[in-house]
């Protein structure tokens, strides 16, 4: 087999296609592949086997991550390092800094949402051996794509083709790596 | 019985192949046009004016404004707060109106969300140079400095500098993330190889993924949810500049939801005079439909009935009050020297935009264009009103003043619509103004329930 060989990449026309060979490709007993689209495909990707992912945990972490820090500057400052009396009133006035806790509680689990969302998806990763088939400029555009990787327990590159042929496609390619 | 038929949000006969090339053919294939050379001739214009009232200001300081004691706070003061203000309705639309489920917002978020960034990139400017001296405003950071100094976290302004940099921060998140499934599509769609690089790049490598779509929809689900409650604590946290100080008008609790229904407001009457040209120049009159031009103005209508009630909850309750000094600045708002400015708020803000109620109106580009200008102008005059007269007869009449901006006041505020128009030039020729990815779901799902 060609050792240089990702995957083999199918194209389809309609997203029902593309949805609809990825539960058959699962079926089968493929596991390493990836579905590509130019917008999201409800139900793809939980037919790859995706399960949940801890975005949302993160955003949570980062946002307590904020509340904290906030609420322990303001708090360490004006009670501990420069206690400042303003006519006898509590140092420790804790409305006062709710709106900065709220501020940073949002910028944190904003930015761990978005730091959190590229680093699980591996991104930027400019390269990948996707690109390398012609076709594929039009995954971000019109058309469905469906990869098996060469990498999968089930490989065998005759029977992918067949497999991936069996379900109507526009074209399949062999993907270099 | 409704005979009625809903206007579409998207004209028929279009699939994901023709919205792609459409949108992204204004960036790749439309040439250089007279209009929007000689737009951005202009606008570049006033930025260089900007430029040179901003040079003047740093060399010889804000005495040459016409700020002074009693009126200290000038129109440095009221821009900042009017350009924060359109700001608002980006984020209310890509974030509030998604969680709604809105579908309308699809075609406008995108322009929406630039025109958020590039307000406030004009918004930030305006403290910073009324500073006096803008070169150490980060002083007004928590840094570990060697005057062994912290910020006052009882001042509002202090609030305003967090909430100011997080709703920027966010905005900018917000909207590069939206946009990076976008810059994909360009990237291949590009022709020349710089200028795929370049996509390519601003892209990070997307490539549509089923597994990276499933997180991109959950972070932007969490980020607009995030966004919601940031753009209403925005202007409430601005309100309260106001509304902390004892001033005679300004110390009033309903200033946090007149302000952000305000700035509501305002943003999306600075939506529909953004909208409306683009829609003309770019022939973009399937995307952005009639039907979006009335849904924009039914929110105007709606916020500017807010704002009335704002304006006449603050004149009963100065009479309610009995406090002498909150009935004269009532009286002296609407008979004083600066009478023509409120009565021209109220006209803008109140009488003009009753003209929504009318479905005639709403379904009128040119109408809603001349009415969302007016309101433009109403909602600065009305901030002019709230910082100037407020200050300019407080308690004591020995220290009352007269206010008038100077030349290089009005030259900043003019320059300032050349940066944002400069910016949004830019953007429209260099960026996808409509997202591309999300109209192609709306084409799917629309030919889906057609079938």
């Amino acid at each position: 087999m060609n050792e240089n060989l990702h995957g083999i990449m199918a194209e389809f026309r309609e997203p029902e296609q593309l949805l609809n060979a990825v539960r058959a490709a699962y079926e089968v007993g493929y596991r390493k592949m990836d579905a590509y689209s130019p917008y999201v495909v409800e139900g793809v990707a939980e037919a790859l086997g995706f399960k949940k992912t801890r975005l949302p945990l993160l955003v949570l972490l980062g946002g307590i991550a904020g509340a904290v820090t906030a609420y322990a500057m303001q708090w360490y400052s004006a009670v501990i390092d420069y206690p400042l009396n303003v006519g006898g009133r509590p140092l420790h006035s804790w409305p006062a800094f709710v709106p900065i806790t709220f501020e940073l509680t949002v910028l944190f689990a904003a930015l761990a949402g978005a730091i959190g969302m590229l680093a699980l998806n591996g991104l930027p990763k400019l390269h990948h051996p996707v690109f390398n088939a012609p076709q594929f400029k039009r995954a971000s555009q019109t058309r469905f794509f469906l990869c098996i990787e060469s990498d999968d327990h089930n490989f065998r590159l005759d029977e992918v083709r067949d497999f991936l042929q069996s379900r109507n496609p526009i074209s399949v390619t062999e993907v270099e790596k | 019985m409704n005979a009625e038929v809903e206007e579409p949000l998207v004209a028929s006969g279009y699939d994901s192949a023709s919205v792609t090339q459409k949108i992204t053919d204004i960036v790749l294939k439309c040439p250089l046009q007279r209009g929007w050379l000689g737009g951005f001739a202009f606008a570049f214009i006033l930025l260089m004016l900007f430029n040179f009232a901003i040079a003047w200001v740093l060399s010889k300081g804000v005495g040459i404004w016409g700020v002074n004691i009693p009126v200290a706070w000038g129109f440095a003061i009221v821009n900042f707060v009017w350009w924060i203000g359109i700001g608002h309705a980006g984020t209310f639309i890509s974030a509030i109106l998604l969680l709604l489920h809105q579908d309308w917002r699809t075609s406008i978020n995108r322009f929406a969300e630039a025109m958020t960034l590039f307000a406030l990139a004009c918004a930030g400017l305006f403290p910073l140079l009324h500073l006096g001296r803008p070169w150490v405003f980060y002083w007004l950071l928590p840094y570990p400095d060697t005057m062994d100094l912290w910020p006052q976290w009882r001042s509002a302004l202090v609030w305003d500098v967090f909430a100011v940099g997080t709703y920027l921060t966010v905005s900018i998140i917000f909207w590069y993330i939206g946009l990076i499934p976008d810059l994909a599509t360009m990237r291949d769609r590009a022709e020349r190889k710089p200028v795929q690089l370049i996509y390519g790049v601003l892209s990070l490598g997307w490539r549509g993924s089923a597994r990276h779509w499933k997180r991109f929809h959950m972070t932007y689900l969490l980020l607009a949810g995030l966004a919601t409650p940031l753009v209403l604590s925005v202007h409430s946290v601005v309100s309260t500049d106001f509304a902390t100080a004892i001033v005679p008008g300004w110390h009033s609790t309903i200033f946090p939801p007149y302000f952000v229904a305000g700035a509501i407001f305002s943003g999306f009457a600075m939506v529909l005079t953004l909208a409306i040209p683009i829609r003309k120049f770019y022939n973009l009159q399937d995307f952005i439909t009639i039907r979006h031009l009335d849904n924009s103005a039914k929110v105007m209508l709606a916020t500017a009935l807010m704002v009335s009630y704002g304006y006449i909850s603050e004149g009963f309750m100065s009479w309610y009050s009995d406090d002498k000094f909150e009935i004269y600045m009532t009286l002296n708002r609407m008979f004083g020297p600066y009478a023509p400015a409120y009565w021209l708020l109220i006209f803008c803000n109140v009488i003009v935009p009753q003209a929504l109620w009318f479905k005639r109106i709403r379904t009128n580009p040119a109408a809603l264009f001349i009415i969302a200008l007016l309101v433009n102008v109403g909602m600065w005059t009305e901030r002019y009103v709230i910082v100037i007269t407020s200050l300019h007869r407080d308690f004591m009449p020995s220290a009352w003043g007269i206010f008038h901006g100077t030349r290089w006041d009005w030259m900043t505020l003019i320059g300032s619509f050349g940066l944002f128009a400069t910016l949004f030039f830019l953007f429209l020729r260099v960026l996808p103004s409509i997202s591309i990815s999300e109209m192609r779901d709306l084409v799917h799902k629309k030919s889906e329930s057609s079938k």
